[in-house]
């Protein structure tokens, strides 16, 4: 005898929910996925509001995959049931990795006919005059996640002051943020502990960047999918990603094999970490040195990083001397607007440190205008 | 609350893969007629898994009813997992299969539903079963 939904206990039940135990049928399991990333939407706010405002442009990180396949699908149903008043779009990154990027690329072409929003498409090529498989040329195949990772976030930074947004959605689920809450305590990294769990972030110069599938499991998303027969893209990128990173992947789907919760739970342990005075005194020295110009050269911010990226490749350094300028470099601060607005007019007094990067604005802005 | 369906293309195969990009492996009942002692099989593979099994994302095999060996039982997901890792997995088995089960992060649906409600490993398979494998462990 068939399993029956614990919802409406009368259709077949085909799920299993993760965080819950709870057993329900397709049609309460979308009911039950929709309303909770509602939830998250509503009430998600640092202070407890809605993240959306009306009338806000909002756009949707879309990568093809499946976490930015489903949040275009479902926001797009939930703007509508509940009047959001959102004027959506789809804004994509084309790292230039053939064969890998040209698929999803298309991918996301059939989701904008299909969800009837606008999509932006911007270029590593067309912002810094690098595509990563010349990159990847260049500094070999190890680490260039990194490129890939300081690049992309400005990028959807950029495209999306192109296109006049206010706000970036992006396709993160609760195991993207837990594992991103691992990484952080294995890094060292405890200050980025509570941003990394927050649904909304923003600070003075960046763009509102929120998580509306904070609560929502990778496996709901993935069921979601199916179920919907929804059209997503998935294949490993060409280029080996970050094995650190790699490993605690992989323990963390052995945790929640065990013990589904563990999802939840680490993510609730990011949330509720809090620094003591003299860890916060010393992590608000590292900022002031950080935007201290006489130290930028010592502890570049992001946008630094980037441009110090991209003069190691225009200068052809050899592959050790842009390893170790990565390895410096690390990965770009959660949240952090890493390079000027789009429409902001250049500063040449800044000095060469930003030549690479200023020179692909120029580009960029002659372009798009 | 039925609007969203009717903006997807019946088409798709919500798995992760477009039929352009994946033709269909012949079916077994292509290369010979299944035997009394067989089960026909359905198999789809979502979430990039497909690369694994010979980059195609669905297959039909025909599977023994009953386990080989002393200690026969009637073929479950258990025999199943053992079957595929020693037929059908083209490369790095790891990526498929632990201990003698899926590895953790590859959601199973039995006929559609999630096998975590059909008794996993234990459940025992039937004539024309449709299994999908889903891995979650890559892409965004
Ligand atoms: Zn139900
Ligand atoms: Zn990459």
């Amino acid at each position: 005898m068939p399993t029956l939904c614990s919802i409406c206990t009368t259709a077949r039940a085909l799920v299993k929910r993760p965080k819950t135990g709870q057993q329900v049928c397709k049609q309460c399991f979308f009911d039950v996925f929709e309303e909770e990333v509602h939830i998250t939407i509503t009430q998600g706010a640092q202070g407890g509001g809605s993240i959306f405002e009306r009338g806000e442009k909002v756009a949707i990180g879309a990568s093809g995959g499946k976490d930015s396949t489903v949040l275009a699908h479902v926001l797009t149903v939930l703007n509508r049931r509940y009047d959001y008043g959102l004027d959506l779009y789809l804004l994509s990154i084309d790292e230039g990795i053939k064969g890998y990027r040209d698929d999803s690329l298309e991918t996301v072409k059939q989701n904008q006919a299909e969800y009837g929003l606008p999509l932006k498409i911007l270029s590593y090529d067309e912002l810094y005059g690098w595509t990563m498989d010349k990159v990847v040329d260049q500094v070999g195949k190890r680490n260039n996640c990194t490129f890939c990772g300081v690049f992309r976030r400005q990028a959807l930074d950029r495209g999306a002051a192109g296109l006049g947004v206010d706000h970036i959605v992006t396709g993160h689920n609760a195991d993207d943020i837990a594992e991103t809450v691992l990484m952080n305590i294995l890094r060292g990294d405890v200050a980025r502990l509570q941003r990394c769990t927050a649904v909304t972030t923003q600070s003075e110069d960046t763009i509102k960047r929120s998580k509306p599938f904070k609560y929502a499991y990778e496996k709901e998303i993935v069921m979601y999918a199916y179920f919907k027969k929804l059209t997503y893209f998935s294949t490993e990128c060409i280029y080996s990603p970050e094995a650190y990173r790699g490993y605690a992947r992989v323990f963390l789907k052995d945790l929640e094999a065990v013990r589904p919760s563990a999802i939840v739970d680490i993510i609730r342990s990011g949330e509720s970490f809090v620094l003591d005075q003299a860890t916060q005194r010393s992590m608000k020295a590292m900022r002031r040195f950080r935007t201290s110009p006489a130290r930028a050269n010592l502890q570049k911010p992001a946008s630094a990083k980037a441009c110090a990226l991209l003069q190691g490749l225009e200068s052809g350094l050899d592959r050790a001397a842009v390893r170790t300028t990565q390895m410096a470099g690390g990965e770009a601060p959660e949240g952090q607007r890493s390079i000027p607005m789009f429409e902001r007019k250049l500063r040449v007094a800044d000095g060469n440190a930003t030549e690479g990067i200023e020179r692909a604005v120029q580009r960029v802005e002659i372009k798009t205008e | 609350m039925a609007q969203p369906e009717t903006l997807v293309p019946a088409s798709t195969s919500g798995l992760g893969y477009t039929s352009g990009s994946a033709p269909a492996a012949s079916p077994a009942s292509a290369v010979r007629t299944r035997t009394a002692d067989e089960l026909e099989i359905r198999l789809e593979f979502g979430g990039g898994l497909h690369l694994i099994f010979s980059q195609q994302p669905k297959h039909t095999i025909f599977l023994p009813r009953t386990t080989p060996g002393a200690d026969a039982r009637p073929a479950d997901i258990r025999y199943l997992i053992a079957y595929m890792k020693d037929n059908l997995v083209s490369e790095r088995e790891d990526m498929f299969v632990d201990g003698e089960g899926v590895r953790p992060g590859i959601l199973v649906l039995i006929n559609d539903a999630d096998w975590e409600l059909e008794g996993e490993l234990d459940y025992v398979l039937q004539d024309r079963d449709e299994i999908v494998f889903i891995s979650t462990l890559h892409g965004g």
